[in-house]
């Protein structure tokens, strides 16, 4: 429909048509959703705008999950939809998986009549109040007038600073009352910087002069690289000053993998090198991210003779976890950029040297050289996924979606990201069920690369039902399903921690590629290695949805590891008697 | 440690709860919240008091700031402020206290001493009203108790703080002259930024906004 007006005259629409057009003015060709009746009027007018596609999911959770994948993929804003009461209360894992990994997001709900708002109405319940601690910010809209500053005002918010979602209730009334439209006249002031992203000089020269001295330098690079673009810059510190990089888990991608100043992922399932590296370091240079549990073990031993200079976007993650001795509160790119020029050049390697007799062979452990004992491992599914894609040369135009658990750690270990946004995964609030919808979401947003759902038995269960989805759409999405019959991370804490009392953890599964047929899609059983990288090339080359169901160890686990409570440093090995023991010198 | 933060927030269904919210994120209890309108239209200061770690302040500021209706922020750890609270009580005072008659010139005295002004007489009660310190309210309570006078209510406002002599917020000198002519028609359109928040664009250090003027 004409949302144009050359005059002064602006035309009247209805609330649910200015929903659109203001959606459509924000660029926004993807919208993941479910219809209800308090939305009813925002379906009806979808068909005025041919712009924008929607995308039926079979759960709302799956349509906020998607918004989140599209968001992750091409780093530009999510949409998700739904109808009031369950609709709505479906979409707050999603919201909340959004929110602990700032992803830019809007969810739109729809919501009761205004006139009866507060009065238990059918389909009525709270949404602004119970996703008021998942979101960055939230809005309930109960006049026309106020959509389209609402929904421009709401993509700012998602974007700016630190990403986040945003929720918009709208209410029926609403969204079938006129308004007159301006996309123009309802943009949102300029975005103000937070007020203590505050600029002294003297802070700069402090981690200068930080930087200067440090003799075991590490850089920590988190999200923030990637949400920022900065990418470029952090190649050039590092390669300036020879620092060598550990990566987050959802830093992963945004530093060239091949990288000789590449070291790995850091935490407690981080290689033991990249460990080591940081509780020895005399610096560590935290880019972007926000000292998560996850990386930092025992915080009373964590990195103990280490400064830290802590850049970060959000000034209330300053010293939350671990004290920033400087703190650069930012933009990374921006403050990267003033750095740089400042710091003059190193060539000193030792320390990099250092680093690298650190990886011992476990360095250079090769699991495909392992000679072949009739098992399945997950880590030779992963690797050899990604050894396929190398050979294909399609390396840097692979994305992989993985859901939560012990799959999700292997990838991180064999899958190699050299690109960035390559890895999309819930790290976060860990959200099981995340990998099926958020790899639709992936794909949707870049469907010339190839995306690959990496998911366990348990999490691929738990919002299966998004399959019919891939096929309603016809998305060429591969999926891995990696089949131990447990919930394997579960399983290992149990096993380590628990005394082998496999609580609950033990899973039954239906034949996955059964019920991928049901849908239409292709599928295939490998349980042995001479068939993963042929049936990896087949789901890759055809152009359709394909399921893979690996039939790996049932009782392999994740090493090295870090048990709660333990330093960084304190890691646990493979057990001797594993085949896939490390050749690295036990701790 | 007491800390005071002083808010300025938008006036809008809702805000309270987010800043209430926040605290109960943060599992911080609030010792006291006062809210009302402010010297800027659609716009309410807050004053909250909350007890927590000395090294606690700085988070709890920026994830007030963090909040989309956050104007800004003032921590009152650091600086000369005015803090007060009203309080007024109602005290048993009458013919038929044991006292008799002279229960009442005897809470007349007592509270002249500590400026507070009787603003309810009935026949066996006593209103009293009273701003100051907390310390100054909690000093005339215990004195009317331990004077054998029974106290029938107790309300109290929780603390108000405003730093004292002219300081600036760098935010809301960005944001122009209170109650001017710039009360935006659409409720998200602030006006225009006249000035930077800051001389140089080095985002950086942990700083405050407010600065002391002579």
């Amino acid at each position: 429909m004409n949302i144009n007006s050359s005059n002064n005259q602006h035309p009247q629409l209805t609330g649910a048509e200015i929903l659109w057009a203001t959606l459509a003015g924000e660029g926004v060709t993807t919208v993941f959703g479910y219809p209800g009746g308090a939305i009813l009027p925002i379906y009806d007018a979808l068909r005025k705008f041919p712009t924008v596609h929607h995308i039926l999911t079979r759960h709302e959770q799956g349509a906020s999950h998607m918004a989140d994948g599209y968001a992750r993929a091409s780093g530009r804003v999510g949409v998700c939809m739904a109808t009031s009461g369950p609709g709505a209360t479906n979409l707050v894992t999603g919201l909340a998986t959004a929110m602990l990994d700032s992803i830019p997001m809007i969810a739109i709900t729809g919501q009761v009549s205004s006139k009866v708002l507060g009065s238990d109405a059918f389909q009525e319940v709270d949404i602004t109040g119970i996703t008021l601690p998942v979101t960055k910010h939230n809005y309930l809209v109960t006049r026309a007038e106020d959509i389209a500053p609402t929904v421009r005002k709401a993509f700012q918010v998602a974007q700016q600073g630190r990403p986040g979602p945003v929720l918009i209730d709208i209410t029926k009334d609403a969204q079938q009352a006129t308004a007159a439209f301006s996309f123009e006249d309802a943009a949102p002031a300029p975005h103000r910087d937070h007020p203590m992203l505050r600029a002294e000089s003297t802070s700069i020269q402090q981690a200068i002069e930080l930087i200067l001295n440090a003799k075991r330098p590490v850089i920590l690079a988190g999200h923030g690289i990637a949400q920022s673009g900065a990418e470029a810059e952090v190649l050039a510190f590092a390669e300036r000053r020879q620092v060598p990089v550990a990566s987050t888990l959802l830093g992963l991608g945004s530093f060239p993998v091949h990288h000789p100043l590449a070291l790995g992922m850091m935490g407690m399932h981080g290689e033991s090198w990249v460990n080591h590296a940081i509780q020895q370091s005399d610096l560590l240079l935290a880019f972007g991210m926000r000292f998560d549990d996850r990386v930092t073990g025992n915080l009373a031993h964590y990195a103990p003779n280490a400064k830290k200079i802590h850049i970060e976007i959000d000034p209330s993650e300053i010293s939350k976890n671990v004290r920033a001795d400087v703190a650069l509160i930012g933009d990374l790119k921006t403050i990267l950029s003033t750095l740089l020029p400042l710091i003059p050049a190193s060539n000193d390697a030792s320390w990099i040297s250092e680093v690298n007799a650190m990886k011992g062979d476990a360095a250079v452990r090769d699991i495909i050289n392992l000679p072949d004992n009739g098992h399945l491992y997950a880590a030779h599914v992963i690797h050899d996924i990604w050894r396929e894609a190398v050979a294909a040369g399609r390396e840097r135009e692979t994305i992989i979606v993985t859901d939560v658990g012990q799959h999700q750690m292997w990838e991180a270990q064999y899958f190699k990201h050299d690109a960035p946004r390559s890895l999309v995964t819930s790290g976060g609030l860990g959200t099981m069920g995340f990998a099926l919808p958020a790899a639709i979401g992936a794909k949707v947003a870049c469907p010339t690369k190839d995306v690959w759902v990496i998911a366990g038995d348990g999490g691929f269960q738990m919002t299966a039902s998004e399959l019919s989805t891939i096929m309603q759409e016809s998305l060429p999405i591969n999926i891995a399903v990696i089949n131990n019959g447990f919930l394997g991370m579960v399983r290992q804490w149990q096993e380590a921690f628990y005394d082998k009392n496999y609580s609950a953890s033990p899973i039954l599964s239906p034949n996955f590629v059964m019920l991928a047929g049901a849908h239409g899609i292709e599928g295939s059983h490998v349980s042995e290695r001479k068939n993963v990288t042929p049936t990896v090339t087949k789901a890759r080359t055809g152009g359709k949805p394909f399921l893979i169901n690996f039939q790996v160890e049932k009782e392999d686990g994740v090493y090295p590891m870090i048990a709660p409570g333990a330093a960084l440093h304190e890691m646990v090995r493979r057990p001797q008697h594993d085949p896939l023991l490390e050749t690295a010198e036990d701790e | 440690m007491l800390h005071t933060f002083v808010a300025l927030v938008e006036d809008k269904p809702g805000v309270l709860t987010r800043v209430a919210s926040l605290f109960r994120r943060l599992n911080i209890n609030i010792v006291s919240l006062t809210v009302g309108e402010s010297e800027r239209p659609e716009t309410s200061r807050m004053t909250i008091v909350c007890e927590a770690p000395d090294h606690a302040a700085h988070r709890i500021k920026a994830s007030l700031y963090k909040l989309e209706i956050t104007i800004d922020v003032d921590e009152m750890g650091r600086s000369e402020a005015v803090i007060r609270e009203l309080c007024l009580i109602k005290i048993a005072a009458g013919p038929s206290h044991p006292n008799g008659q002279q229960s009442r010139s005897q809470i007349f005295e007592l509270a002249n001493v500590f400026r507070a002004r009787v603003v309810d007489l009935a026949p066996e009660s006593i209103m009293l009203e009273m701003t100051g310190s907390s310390s100054k309210i909690e000093g005339l309570i215990q004195v009317v108790t331990e004077s054998g006078y029974t106290i029938l209510e107790v309300s109290r406002t929780g603390r108000m703080a405003m730093r004292r002599g002219m300081h600036t917020s760098r935010v809301l000198k960005a944001l122009g002259t209170p109650g001017a002519d710039t009360t935006p028609t659409n409720a998200f359109v602030r006006p225009p930024n006249p000035e930077p928040l800051g001389d140089d664009i080095l985002p950086n250090q942990f700083d405050d906004v407010h600065e002391e003027e002579e």
